[in-house]
């Protein structure tokens, strides 16, 4: 058989001699490859993106609220008294628990001067600042003493300060209305939860009740996140006298499984999609296949002349199937810069991470190779066993 | 086979036949034919249609085996090789001169020249090189990048047979090759064979106009599949060279 590289011109010269042909053939190919890259390219990032937004919470924070887990939309609202300090309290006593804080939290308006916020306000525990690792870009986290105290102090985040202060230049010790109270502010925060306040001024001062809306739990290993998971569950079960864990009315949320449950979810609507644009990409193959066998016929003159010459059975075969695999892997190079490019502008549009794996882009290549020789073969083969005379012969 | 001795002929049918069957037709096109041919010949096949010249031509040119019989190629029994063997006999022992169709369209002239040394595996540097050394042969090395659409029926078949020349072949082979082209042009492009063979080629022409094989040597008149006539007298000798 003759040079690889010699093949490769040879089907190149072909290809140009009929361009609108080659494009249009290509297609197929392009349109199936871009989209897959596309699908998976941007299935990846949306779960990065998810993924980022759930550690920042803490990957090993579990979060404990009351209630039944939700089971469906619209479930699973409303409130429920049936966490206490206590329950909070006796969760820290487990093992692997680096830190616990309760929490109550509820909606509140926000005054300054003219300007007025309604926001959820979270009243935290001392170990809160740990268990969340806040970042403070002004001021600090509340004294030990001042969550027990009742102390009108305040903490607010960054977008809370801009949209109510107006300005993120310095407001440590400024003063604001919390439902028409007067509150100092001791910190900003970068991220996480819009305000905070002490424990004892949410529980007493603003909300008035003594059950908790959620309690935090940090983990001191990632790896120790199930089993103290169900270390808790065992425990809040046996604390509110439940016998079905079915029945409990509380529920946890451990990131980590979250994280599991969004990767799975998006990987599944990834392979389904990628499903459909593999369609495409068949549909594409047989495209190819059938211009291919259109050429065959077109040049059936050409390969005789080629025989008479000496061209072997495999030189014809090589040949044929080297143009179609130019063709496709040439369709394959093309799709890839198309959906890199889709996914460009669609991932800064949905605003999550542009990540082009390399694995979708080897896939693709695979892919387009694969389709190349399997829809080429057939086409090539029957060029190959031309009979010289008869092919001479062909009008 | 006996040893091959200096005077054994270039080209040897040994009571060649050829049947075609198209279902439960059969069609005996060639019914024994003998003939040598020896090297530096210039033969003109000629008799009426269907008499069996093209039949002769492919056996000849490797394109096809007989039915039956012997062909001696350089003294080899080469009637029964496989298609990669007859493959290899076409691109290194025979140029083929077609009547049309002869060069690959939207290729230039000189890829077409090529062809068949690619097939050979020669570098591309020495292709093009001995290209160019047949195209100036036949004159025609300033159309060396032309498309071979863009150039005259009369510089086609020139071009087919530099082609014909490149692999410095035993034995030219045309079938017709003046078929489509007006009497002056036929006869620039015999006188061309005329000259090659006087430098020594083995030129097989396939014809069925008297004028067109009064430029060979020797004629061998073909009836009904059997040869008539081993060195055929034409009856009027319209043309002398
Ligand atoms: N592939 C084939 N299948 C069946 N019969 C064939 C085939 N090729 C040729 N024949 C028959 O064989 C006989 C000889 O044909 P051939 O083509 O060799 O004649 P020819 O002398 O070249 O004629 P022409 O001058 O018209 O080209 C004819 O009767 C023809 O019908
Ligand atoms: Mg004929």
């Amino acid at each position: 058989m003759i040079d690889i590289k010699e093949l490769i011109i040879l089907s190149l010269d072909q290809l140009k001699g009929s361009l609108v042909r080659t494009a249009l053939t290509m297609l197929g190919i392009v349109i199936g490859i871009a989209s897959v890259i596309t699908i998976i390219s941007l299935g990846e990032g949306s779960t990065k993106s998810i993924v980022d937004q759930i550690s920042t919470f803490g990957t090993n924070v579990i979060t404990i609220s009351p209630g039944q887990a939700r089971r469906g939309p619209g479930d699973g609202g409303g409130t429920f008294d049936t966490l206490t300090k206590a329950d909070s309290r006796a969760i820290l006593t487990l093992s692997n628990i680096e830190a616990v804080s309760a929490i109550v939290s509820g909606q509140s308006t926000l005054v300054n001067g003219s300007q007025s916020v309604s926001s959820s306000v979270t009243g935290v525990e001392g170990t809160y600042a740990l268990i969340q690792s806040l970042k403070f870009s002004q001021g600090d986290f509340f004294a030990d003493s001042q969550i027990d105290n009742l102390a009108r102090i305040v903490i607010l985040n960054n977008d809370l300060v801009t949209e109510l202060l107006g300005e993120s230049a310095s407001v440590v010790g400024e003063k604001i209305r919390l439902n028409g109270k007067t509150f100092k502010i001791v910190g900003v925060i970068e991220g996480g939860s819009s305000v905070l306040v002490p424990f004892s001024t949410a529980q007493k001062i603003l909300f008035g009740h003594d059950y908790l809306n959620s309690i935090s739990v940090r983990v001191i290993d990632n790896s120790l996140m199930e089993q103290t998971s169900t270390d808790i569950e065992n425990l809040l079960l046996s604390r509110h006298q439940i016998s079905n864990a079915d029945n409990a009315d509380f529920n946890l949320r451990n990131p980590l499984e979250m994280i599991n449950t969004v990767s799975s979810m998006t990987g599944t609507l990834t392979t389904v999609l990628s499903g459909i644009a593999a369609i495409s990409l068949l549909v594409g193959g047989i495209g190819i296949m059938n211009i291919m066998l259109v050429t065959v016929t077109e040049r059936t003159r050409d390969i005789g002349l080629l025989k008479a010459i000496g061209a072997k059975a495999k030189d014809i075969l090589a040949q044929f199937l080297i143009e179609s695999l130019v063709l496709t892997l040439a369709g394959g190079l093309i799709g890839v810069i198309l959906g890199a490019t889709l996914t460009y502008f669609a991932s800064s549009a949905m605003s999550i991470p542009f990540i082009i794996s390399f694995k979708s882009v080897f896939l693709a290549v695979a892919v387009s190779a694969s389709v190349g020789i399997l829809f080429g073969w057939y086409p090539a083969k029957k060029a190959s066993i031309l009979n010289p005379i008869d092919a001479l012969r062909y009008e | 086979m006996k040893k091959q001795k200096a005077s054994f002929p270039l080209i040897r049918f040994q009571q060649i036949t050829k049947t075609y069957v198209t279902g439960p037709v059969k069609c005996q096109a060639l019914k024994g034919i003998d003939f040598d041919i020896r090297k530096g010949e210039f033969i003109a096949i000629i008799g009426h249609s269907g008499s069996g010249k093209s039949t002769i031509m492919n056996i000849l040119g490797a394109l096809d085996s007989p039915t039956s019989g012997q062909y001696f190629l350089n003294g080899k029994n080469i009637s029964h090789y496989n298609e990669d063997e007859l493959a290899d006999i076409r691109n290194q022992k025979i140029g083929f001169v077609f009547q049309s169709f002869n060069l690959l369209p939207r290729t230039t002239v000189i890829k077409n020249i090529e062809r068949p040394m690619l097939y050979a595996h020669f570098s591309p540097e020495k292709r093009t090189k001995r290209a160019l050394e047949v195209l100036r042969a036949v004159g025609l090395e300033d159309k060396a990048h032309n498309l071979s659409n863009y150039i005259s029926g009369g510089q086609i078949q020139r071009v087919a047979i530099a082609r014909a020349l490149s692999m410095n072949p035993s034995i030219i082979l045309a079938d017709e090759p003046t078929g489509n082209l007006d009497t002056k042009t036929a006869h620039e492009i015999m006188t061309f064979f005329t000259k090659l063979n006087k430098q020594g080629s083995t030129i097989i022409v396939i014809t069925h106009e008297d004028d067109i094989a009064s430029f060979a040597t020797r004629v061998i008149k073909i009836t009904d599949g059997l040869v008539e006539s081993q060195n055929y007298k034409l009856q009027t000798a319209t043309f002398i060279k």
